[in-house]
């Protein structure tokens, strides 16, 4: 590769790039992102390989393989260009047919492509699906169209045209006015003013400065920085130059976390193309501008997401929170002034360059512009990684993107923020989603977690689950954090096992307020919301496990299984499949639960037959008396 | 070079200081008392303990922060002992007490009446005799330069531990048992 040594250059090798690109060619792109890995793709995309040597259609036909598209649960995604198909849940069986078909002879395959739950109409357009029809992929979208291996994609794609405008035609003063005034505030939890900790470090004193790529990313369950290092690292890459450029900084760092093999992998080849090239190292693009990148492997801790944790372990001590005043963009790294911002942050960075702060600020809310990645999961039926404009409302995420809760059941609350976020109850469906909006509903945006919850979630269960993987996960060096969450953990052990007391709930709530004010760092002052947002919201939870009651009859013990002498059939299913041998039953006989051997695992409740529903479960009713042994089943008419 | 001179008010008194002195320093110097645990003046602050919260207030922001940590600052506001931070002070004494029942800490307890605590150890559970305050692991890397004491786990599981390999140094030097306030060092002798 030549360095290229000015802006004239980048436009000359783009250029060329766009030259070599046929638009009719088609082009057969399999994704490769976690979620698709998980499934098989990597399979796929070897059956689409073998497929055209046997075909002989290789230099007919291109492979690209793409990162994350978000529509994980659907994986592996195959969309083959210029038509734009949309192909879900490929297998490799699959591929010879779409080969001779969709490719030979423009044909679909009506089986793999997407249908409407609700209309039952055949989606040909992966963009028409209406889990993707109602995003705003800005940030993402560009995961779909590029080979996160290939530099080229990414400058076809008008790539580190940002930076060329940034280092040519603007000075860092007006690039950190732009960001600035773009108000694009800190994806990584927090929320800060982007520009506004530019221009703190920018202005701080001491040389030199850092900038850093937090891509820790330890909320359970979130993947969204993951997806977007992995299937478009150029794109961090570039934002990270350009602030380093307005800030004035010569060296940066990406932490990735060691268990995202594939992130690392495909940084560390973005980091050598981009030096390659020359958008990294001396005098980049013949601006006379020097930046250097190194990638920092981090250990898998929760806790080292947070900023001073962060700095320590790349320093290079142990990565523990530090109790500083001083802000790390004046004293971080090193104690020189460093700006740390999450890999979301930095990936907007390029599109508020290259298109403006007024078009940026014309999406989403007063306090909270442009879009935002979601991780949404749970009780919904479409599962991803959403990306919608900033004011979207939690009804229209839930329902138009994520489909609804499956199986009709009631909705119940939502939980965003990641682990130390809070729920969100039914009544708040439309409150616009943004960082002001959250936090005054007792919950955050956090990075962008969103758990759907339905009526057979128990908000007491959801608010232990929090509390213990945050006392895991604190690092134990404070009091409040690591005395308090133990404490607040077996309090909900005993209320969810039925042993709570009213002077209990004021013990929890009196321990939320200690660990908040007086913690060390944010893990532990934002650690009691689970616990404070479903007490507000979902208190008569509480108060019924102290009289026993488990509502949404998922504490075990606070719920007996129970089968209906009335109902069972004597099919047998239940006593075959219980582990402990608890159910006893002949043939034609009623089935019978013995209490002292029962571990409620549920399996019996999940394995009798829809058509027969024999068990239930039973939380502060009266549990009926078992029939004796030996009692004749009641054949149903049917 | 010399210091610039500070002047900010600490419960209501007016308190001259040096930049770059801390809070809990300048307050000190001004014979105003605020509880430290894994305070050393021969240390960095460690900030761990949060017995030394006090509030702060610079403009119309008022918070709660580790006066071993907070840096003095023209102007500043600061209350070392308003209703919160009492409170904050006794749940921590509660929590800490069960796990550490002897030491200083204990007639800290005795000043703010808190005679027993509604967190008690489970059934099982014994004293660790150590609050984590640190001392002895920043001693002994800091001062004696042996990192012979560690920290060990996250969480609750953290503790301290004596490192393996250390030899005759540690059974002259012995130094931490000073330093050790909660009693961990008693008990940890009779492993030696
Ligand atoms: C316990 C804890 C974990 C965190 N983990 C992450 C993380 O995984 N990724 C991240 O970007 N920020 C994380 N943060 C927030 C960072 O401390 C920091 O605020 C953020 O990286 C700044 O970037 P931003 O301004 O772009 O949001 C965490 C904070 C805390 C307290
Ligand atoms: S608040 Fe928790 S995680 Fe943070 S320093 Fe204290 S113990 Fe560690």
């Amino acid at each position: 590769m030549p360095k290229l040594k000015s802006i004239l250059d980048l436009e000359n090798l783009r250029k060329e790039i766009l030259s070599k690109i046929d638009p009719k060619k088609p082009c057969i792109t399999i994704c490769s992102g976690t979620g698709c890995q998980a499934t098989g793709c990597e399979k796929v995309s070897d059956a689409f390989q073998e497929e055209l040597k046997k075909q002989k259609l290789e230099e007919k036909v291109n492979i690209r393989k793409t990162g994350c598209h978000g529509f994980c649960e659907k994986g592996p995604i195959v969309v083959i260009y210029p038509d734009e198909i949309c192909y879900l849940q490929v297998k490799p069986k699959d591929v010879p047919d779409i080969i001779s078909q969709t490719i030979k002879e423009g044909k679909l395959i009506d089986y793999l492509l997407y249908i409407d739950p609700t209309t039952k109409e055949k989606i040909i357009h992966e963009s028409e699906i209406p889990f993707y029809k109602n995003q705003k992929r800005l940030i993402f979208g560009n995961n779909r169209k590029i080979d996160p291996k290939s530099i080229e994609d990414y400058i076809a794609l008008n790539g580190y045209s940002a930076l060329a405008k940034a280092l040519f035609n603007l000075t860092p003063e007006k690039v950190l006015e732009e960001v600035k005034e773009a108000n694009l505030r800190g994806c990584g939890g927090g929320g800060f003013p982007t520009g506004r900790k530019w221009e703190t470090t920018r202005n701080a004193p001491g040389e030199p400065k850092y900038v850093i790529v937090n891509c820790d990313e330890g909320d359970p369950g979130a993947y969204m920085d993951r997806s977007l290092m992995e299937g478009n690292p150029h794109s961090v890459l570039e934002g990270l130059i350009i602030g380093a450029y307005a800030i004035g900084s010569h060296e940066g760092f990406i932490y990735v976390r060691q268990e995202y093999p594939l992130a690392v992998e495909n940084t560390e080849i973005a980091i050598q193309q981009a030096k390659d090239y020359g958008f990294i190292g001396e005098n980049i693009l013949g601006s006379g501008f020097n930046f250097m990148i190194k990638i920092h492997r981090g250990a898998s801790a929760f806790v080292s997401g947070e900023s001073s944790a962060l700095m320590s372990a790349i320093e290079g001590k142990v990565g523990e929170p530090k109790s500083k005043y001083i802000h790390t963009a004046v004293k971080g790294l090193w104690d020189k002034p460093t700006c740390l911002n999450n890999v979301e942050t930095w990936a907007n960075v390029p599109f508020i360059i290259n298109n403006g702060a007024d078009w940026f600020k014309s999406m989403g809310t007063e306090g909270s512009k442009g879009t935002k990645i979601f991780s949404l999961v749970g009780k919904v039926n479409n599962t991803g990684l959403v990306e919608v404009p900033m004011g979207m409302t939690l009804r229209e995420i839930i329902y138009n993107i994520g489909g609804g809760i499956p199986n009709n059941k009631k909705f119940k609350a939502v939980q965003t923020g990641g682990p130390s976020g809070g729920c969100i109850p039914e009544k708040f469906l439309d409150f616009p989603v943004d960082f002001d909006a959250l936090s005054k509903l007792g919950s955050m945006m956090g990075s962008g977690g969103m758990i759907v919850m339905d009526e057979d979630t128990c908000m007491v269960d959801v608010a232990k689950y929090f509390t213990n993987f945050l006392a895991d996960e604190s690092c134990g060096k404070c009091i409040p954090c690591r005395e308090g969450l133990k404490h607040m953990l077996r309090i909900l052990n005993d209320i969810t096992a039925g042993k709570g007391t009213e002077e209990d709930i004021n013990r929890l709530e009196e321990l939320a307020e200690v660990i908040c004010d007086a913690s060390l760092c944010a893990l532990g002052q934002t650690a009691p919301n689970p616990v404070l947002s479903t007490l507000k919201y979902f208190r008569d939870e509480y108060e019924a496990h102290l009289k026993g009651v488990c509502p949404a009859k998922v504490c075990k013990e606070l719920i007996t299984y129970y089968i209906d002498p009335e109902k069972c059939q004597a099919c047998g299913l239940c006593a075959k499949n219980c582990p402990t041998d608890a159910i006893y039953g002949e043939k034609k006989m009623v089935h019978v639960i013995d209490k002292e051997k029962c571990i409620k695992c549920g399996i019996c409740f999940e394995i009798c037959p829809d058509k027969f529903n024999a068990v239930s479960k039973i939380s502060g009713d009266v549990i009926p008396l078992d029939v004796p042994k030996g009692t004749k089943i009641k054949p149903q008419k049917r | 070079m010399r210091m610039k001179t500070i002047t900010l008010e600490i419960d209501g008194k007016e308190v001259k200081a040096e930049e770059g002195m801390t809070v809990l320093q300048s307050a000190k110097n001004a014979g105003i008392e605020i509880p430290t645990l894994c305070y050393h003046e021969k240390l960095e602050p460690y900030g761990a303990c949060r017995f030394c919260l006090v509030e702060v207030t610079k403009g119309k922001k008022t918070r709660l922060v580790a006066s071993c940590c907070y840096p003095v600052e023209e102007g500043l506001v600061v209350k070392t002992s308003t209703k919160r931070i009492i409170k904050n002070r006794k749940v921590l004494l509660e929590l800490i007490l069960p796990i550490a029942p002897t030491g200083a800490h204990k007639s800290l307890a005795e000043k703010y009446g808190v005679k027993e605590s509604r967190f008690p150890l489970e059934p099982g559970e014994e004293p660790s005799y150590c609050t984590l305050c640190g001392l002895c692991v920043h001693y002994c890397d800091k001062i004696k330069k042996w990192n012979a004491v560690g920290f060990q786990g996250r969480g609750i599981d953290r503790k301290i531990v004596l490192m393996s390999g250390i030899g005759d140094q540690c059974i002259d030097c012995r130094e931490c048992y000073d330093i050790c306030d909660a009693g961990k060092f008693i008990t940890l002798a009779e492993e030696f």
